[in-house]
């Protein structure tokens, strides 16, 4: 084989080598950006949400609109939505098991919240109805001013404030 | 504050195989490559080895497919290609030694661990089905963990080589059980570190500055730097110890984002490393190779003399910009070519811009790793993730930075590339540990109409850790 082409094929090696490296950034370029970081307080202005720390009593006024209840038919709720608070816009869907809001890892929702306890409330259904129990937080739970002392049933559009966050649970 | 608008994300397996193309085209390539330039034609065993190595690749491919669809599309192509790579550089090295009238067969064993690698890659994958299932067997883990460490350091079992006690003979083969440690241990610091972070975090007195923990904090990190110091002394390995202690105080980082952590942990470790350096023969001379490495009487030093080094410079610097060609360089003339210093290897003969396309898949594999760990939602599976992305990129700075003289000679391994089958395994095993996770941490959270595909899966995925949310480690505070 000439002088030539074990030159060419050296350097033809570190270009395929090249090559899958770009390829692979490629790949990584499309990830990366794909994430796209949205300015909070600028979404909160332009888009007439709700204010922090709005309270129930006021008109419910929600970020997504409530379907109207069906006649004849219980409101079940499918999940159960953060409106407002550090985890805006997460959703956790709601099954047949109970749900744990806390701040432990092991919470099915983990709030980044120092307001709230390790182990806050919980929301468990029965008969297909909703409650909300308080686990012996701190800070307390409340439906909106009420601090939650009990299990109480809660449906559809109830605001729910744990620590610094607003839930609610929706159809 | 930010928040992160979630998108619709693509399993992307079509992408990971549309990348094993090239990747398996870098390994391939090189082997019939180093044919060419040793012999003058193709290899006899060319066409075994692609076979091989693309049958081993499209496995993990389609076992990711059914059992991870939304796994990182990149970590496998990366790590097939370091991997190729890799096995026909030592495959070079032994035609070199045969040269020399010196038989081994280190790439035939290579090529044997290559595929036990990606098989318990593949055991990993399946058997594995939810990483936080790692987190009931975190002090199970510790305990293995450290006996691991210390297992070298048993009389009759643990045996020296080269002057570091690091292997084990087992099976009549010799085996490092430092390199599995090192995924036992990431497993229990993160198990334990998301429990006790917050505690660990809380703020102490604030010296110059820096907001240092609380003094009665400080006991897991001192005790983290005895067993260090312990494996620096009793196994004369300073890769290891560096490994072990750099891993923990990464991991208690990224667990607690204090910048004091890392200052306590990187003064703590200079004070043991002069500590060893005034005490120990073994650590002085490493240090004496590495600051006076052109001087004669180190140069010439029988036991622990800068010859190696001196020697994979000189080789580098033959490489060049682009290289000698693979097979026309004489890499065999620093001595562990294959191992320790594959890396000056693969820069004699591919130069400085095949060593940085490397160093760079090195680069891509640790961001997958952090990207990993970033998206993941849970606080074990993040800090699992971090932890092991950083044993990658650790490992190779440290390699790296001992063959180029940066940082003194240690004897950990190039991941995937250097010839070594505790290394290749228990590299494979991180890989599959990684994919596990960001098949998790890429699955779309926001559970779509049942009509969608992900969502069954994820029903039930939420369904079981709230079944099991009362009763995990940690939750009762």
């Amino acid at each position: 084989m000439s002088e030539l082409t074990i030159t060419l094929l050296r350097l033809g090696y570190l270009v395929l080598l090249w090559a899958f490296v770009f390829a692979a950034i490629g790949v990584l370029r499309a990830d990366i950006y794909g994430t796209r970081v949205v300015q909070r307080r600028l979404r909160s202005t332009t888009k007439e949400e709700p204010q922090y720390g709005r309270r129930a009593t006021d008109t419910p006024a929600t970020p997504v609109p409530v379907p109207v209840p069906v006649p004849g038919q219980p409101a079940v709720p499918r999940r159960l939505v953060v409106t407002s608070g550090p985890l805006r816009g997460t959703t956790v869907p709601l099954g047949s098991a109970a749900i744990l809001i806390g701040r432990a890892p092991s919470c099915t929702l983990v709030l980044d919240d120092d307001y709230s306890s390790q182990r806050h409330a919980r929301l468990y259904s029965e008969a297909g109805q909703w409650y909300l129990e308080d686990l012996g937080s701190t800070n307390g739970t409340f439906i909106g001013r009420d601090r939650v002392t009990e299990p109480t049933p809660v449906g559809p559009g109830t605001q729910l404030r744990v620590g610094q966050s607003t839930l609610e649970l929706q159809r | 504050m930010a928040t992160v608008a979630p998108q619709r994300t693509r399993p992307g397996r079509g992408t990971e195989l549309a990348l094993l193309v090239p990747a398996l085209a870098v390994g391939i390539g090189a082997y019939a490559l180093v044919g060419l330039g040793t012999a003058g034609e193709l290899p006899p065993g060319l066409l075994g080895f692609a076979a091989g190595l693309t049958a081993l690749a499209v496995g993990v491919h389609l076992v990711l497919r059914w059992r991870a669809p939304f796994a990182d599309p990149v970590l496998l192509p990366t790590a097939v290609a370091i991997n190729g790579l890799g096995l026909a550089m030592i495959r070079r090295i032994d035609v070199a030694y045969a040269a020399r009238d010196r038989v081994t067969d280190f790439a035939g064993r290579q090529m044997g661990w290559t595929a036990l690698g990606m098989v318990l890659a593949v055991a990993v994958i399946v058997l594995l089905r939810d990483h936080r299932t790692l987190r009931r067997y975190t002090y199970t883990a510790m305990v293995i963990g450290l006996v691991l460490l210390v297992l070298p350091l048993v009389p009759g079992l643990g045996t020296e080589i080269n002057g570091a006690r690091i292997w084990i003979q087992v099976f009549g083969g010799s085996f490092q059980p430092a390199e599995l440690a090192k995924i036992v241990l990431a497993i229990f610091f993160a198990g334990y570190l998301v429990t006790n972070r917050d505690t660990l975090a809380l703020a102490g007195p604030k010296v110059l500055g820096l907001q240092l923990p609380r003094l009665r904090d400080l006991g897991p990190i001192l005790l983290a730097w005895a067993v260090a110091l312990l494996v620096l002394v009793g196994e004369r390995d300073l890769g290891t110890s560096l490994l072990f202690f750099g891993l923990f105080v990464a991991m208690l980082y990224l667990a607690t984002e204090r910048l004091s952590w890392v200052v306590i942990g990187l003064v703590l470790f200079a004070g043991g490393a002069a500590l060893a350096a005034s005490t120990f023969g073994h650590v002085a001379a490493r240090f004496e190779a590495w600051l006076h490495a052109f001087d004669n009487d180190v140069f010439n030093a029988s036991p622990g003399g800068s010859g190696q080094l001196v020697r994979g410079l000189f080789g580098l610097a033959s490489g060049g910009l682009f290289g000698t060609g693979l097979g026309q360089g004489r890499p065999d003339l620093v001595p562990f070519a294959e191992s320790d210093f594959i890396v000056a290897s693969v820069g004699e003969e591919l130069g400085l811009t095949g060593l940085l396309a490397i160093l760079v898949c090195y680069l891509i594999l640790t961001e997958r790793g952090l990207r990993t760990a970033i998206g993941v939602r849970d606080g074990f599976g993040k800090l699992l993730a971090g932890g092991l992305a950083f044993t990658i990129a650790f490992q190779s700075f440290v390699v790296v930075g001992g063959v180029t003289r940066l940082i003194p000679l240690t004897g950990l391994t190039m991941p995937f590339l250097a010839y070594g089958g505790s290394s290749l395994i228990s590299n494979w095993i991180v890989v599959a540990l990684l994919l596990r996770i960001s098949d998790h941490a890429r699955r779309p959270a926001d559970l779509a109409p049942p009509s969608n595909q992900g969502s069954s899966a994820d029903d039930q995925l939420t369904e079981r850790i709230t079944v099991r949310a009362p009763d995990a480690p940690g939750g009762a505070r």
